[in-house]
């Protein structure tokens, strides 16, 4: 019996120091980050493409208020609740002093500069594909911005989830660290769309089925899925008699622009805040996306269907 | 001028039918009312895009139907709807109602203001148009769930 416990202990003193090892935030390398003088045009458009404001605005703000990047929206999600920080360039309140340094290792490694892990409902594990440039170039708009000094409370989530510690083995899984790299297979108008698709626009985020761990499924991205919070759906992007086989190019492109399905619906939901960024991008960019998402591989993959209706109604 | 009337008095009366025929089932009435609203689109935004011609008379038609589904569509949403049938209301309608039927409201508004402007020509169309077409994914980012 005691030869049994003292197993366990050894067992668990183990698994405890490899928890440890394996949680530690610096387990990728640091990212390169060259010495360059921002293009504030590209930050700004960059800025769009990311759809920072989207989260990081005040909830509900428009026009010249989405660049008070002053946080406080609310994400309910079924771990519990994120409240988004505060990014403008105030010292105190948002990130102001940091590097450039700094925000390549939060944007593409998910830790903070004093080393702790960030949740993934800050959309890294999109971000990590972007180019070094184009977050330097992202961190000098962000800069020049409006600094606002409003705090924001800690998110409120359930234990577990609420160790930021134990994101570092989900890291492990679903972060790689990786820069885009171009797939040969494609063309270079098709690249440019998988690299704003997979990076900066994370449309891979929500159109994307999720495993149990909420990671992202990548054998079947762009598959859509249910949606993560109520019972909504996400629509499948790949040309798939369930998902936009039935879609031009040109159909696809003029949704991001304009907000208007080819039946003349329109976008509803999330999708919403999406388009208004999607419509500041150039037209030549709204075609790569479309080109890309042409050039997918076809998955079937649609709601299930609802249970006949009963008698009951 | 009574040719005009008549046609736009024709167009109000079939969607008023719509509405009549499938009453006792108010959520086929309110996606069949919407699914007008998205008809009528295809007839004027093409004309908008100037991918065919500018006629204004077909123009002020297909946004009389809008505006007149605007008015009645909220009477379709009743306690008791909020499930079934395939339909992708929200619940957030019934919790805000009064926000829900401001947001017709404004859809109504600013579509009798676009077909008035249809017989100012294109330019003074495509401005009016623009603005009621804002209101089509201002509600349904509230108050409409996809759901496949
Ligand atoms: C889907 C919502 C969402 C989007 C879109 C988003 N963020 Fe965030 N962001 C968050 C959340 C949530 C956090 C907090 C993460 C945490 O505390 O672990 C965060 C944290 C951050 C932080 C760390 C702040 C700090 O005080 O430590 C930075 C920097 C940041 N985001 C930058 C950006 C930039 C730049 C963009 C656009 C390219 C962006 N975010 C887009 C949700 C989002
Ligand atoms: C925050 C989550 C989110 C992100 C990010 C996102 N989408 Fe969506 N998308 C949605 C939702 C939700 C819908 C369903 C819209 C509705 O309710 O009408 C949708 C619908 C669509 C549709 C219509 C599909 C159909 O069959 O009706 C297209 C096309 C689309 N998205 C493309 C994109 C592209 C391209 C990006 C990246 C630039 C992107 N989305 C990013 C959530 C998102
Ligand atoms: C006041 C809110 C509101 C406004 C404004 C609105 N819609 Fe809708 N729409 C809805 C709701 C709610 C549904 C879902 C109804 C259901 O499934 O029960 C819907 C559904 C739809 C559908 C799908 C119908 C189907 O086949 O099931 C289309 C198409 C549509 N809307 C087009 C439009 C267009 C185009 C506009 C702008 C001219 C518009 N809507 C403005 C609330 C609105």
């Amino acid at each position: 019996m005691r030869r049994y416990l003292i197993a366990i202990i050894g067992l668990a003193a183990v698994a405890g120091a490899a928890f440890w090892l394996l949680t530690e935030p610096s387990l990728l390398p640091p990212p390169d980050v060259p010495e360059k003088a921002p293009d504030l045009a590209n930050g700004e458009y960059m800025f769009f493409a990311g759809g920072c404001a989207s989260c990081h605005a005040a909830p509900g703000a428009k026009g010249e208020a989405k660049l008070r990047l002053t946080g406080g929206l609310e994400m309910k999600t079924h771990f519990g609740t994120f409240n988004v920080p505060n990014i403008s360039p105030d010292r105190e309140a948002g990130i102001g002093g940091w590097t450039n340094a700094d925000f390549v290792a939060a944007m593409t490694r998910g830790v903070s500069p004093d080393g702790r892990h960030y949740y993934p409902a800050f959309p890294y594990t999109s971000y990590q594909r972007m180019t070094a440039a184009d977050l330097i170039d992202l961190k000098g708009f962000i800069d020049s911005l409006p600094p606002v000094a409003t705090a924001v409370a800690d998110h409120d989530l359930r234990f577990p989830f609420s160790i930021r510690r134990g994101l570092g083995l989900w890291k492990l899984v679903y972060l790689d660290g990786m820069e885009f790299t171009p797939d040969p297979a494609l063309n270079a108008e098709q690249n440019r769309g998988a690299y704003l698709a997979t990076g900066p626009g994370h449309c891979i985020e929500c159109h994307s089925p999720r495993d149990p761990f909420g990671g992202l499924d990548r054998g079947r991205a762009f598959a859509g899925g249910p949606a993560a919070e109520g019972d909504g759906w996400v629509p499948n992007l790949t040309p798939d008699p369930t998902g936009l086989a039935d879609w031009s190019a040109r159909e696809i492109a003029s949704s991001l622009k304009d907000g208007f399905l080819p039946d003349f619906d329109s976008f509803g939901g999330a999708m919403v805040a999406v388009q208004e960024n999607t419509a500041r991008l150039t037209d030549a960019d709204r075609a790569a996306i479309a080109a890309f998402l042409k050039s997918l591989r076809p998955i079937a993959n649609a709601p299930a269907p609802k249970p006949a209706a009963s008698d009951g109604g | 001028m009574t040719f005009r009337a008549a046609i736009l008095g024709f167009a109000a009366l079939s969607a008023a039918a719509t509405m009549a025929v499938a009453s006792d089932d108010p959520i086929k009435t309110r996606k069949a009312m919407m699914k007008s609203v998205g008809d009528s689109m295809k007839v004027v935004v093409p004309m908008v895009k100037g991918e065919v011609d500018y006629d204004a008379m077909k123009a002020e038609q297909a946004i009389r139907v809008i505006q007149d589904v605007a008015t009645n569509v909220v009477n379709y949403f009743p306690a008791g709807s909020e499930t079934g049938g395939e339909t992708e209301a929200a619940p957030k309608i019934w919790e805000d109602m009064a926000g829900f039927k401001a947001s017709a409201a404004s859809l109504e508004a600013d579509a009798g203001a676009a077909a008035t402007a249809a017989a100012g020509g294109l330019d003074a169309f495509r401005a009016a148009f623009g603005k009621m077409a804002g209101n089509c994914k201002a509600c349904h980012e509230d108050y409409r769930i996809k759901k496949n």
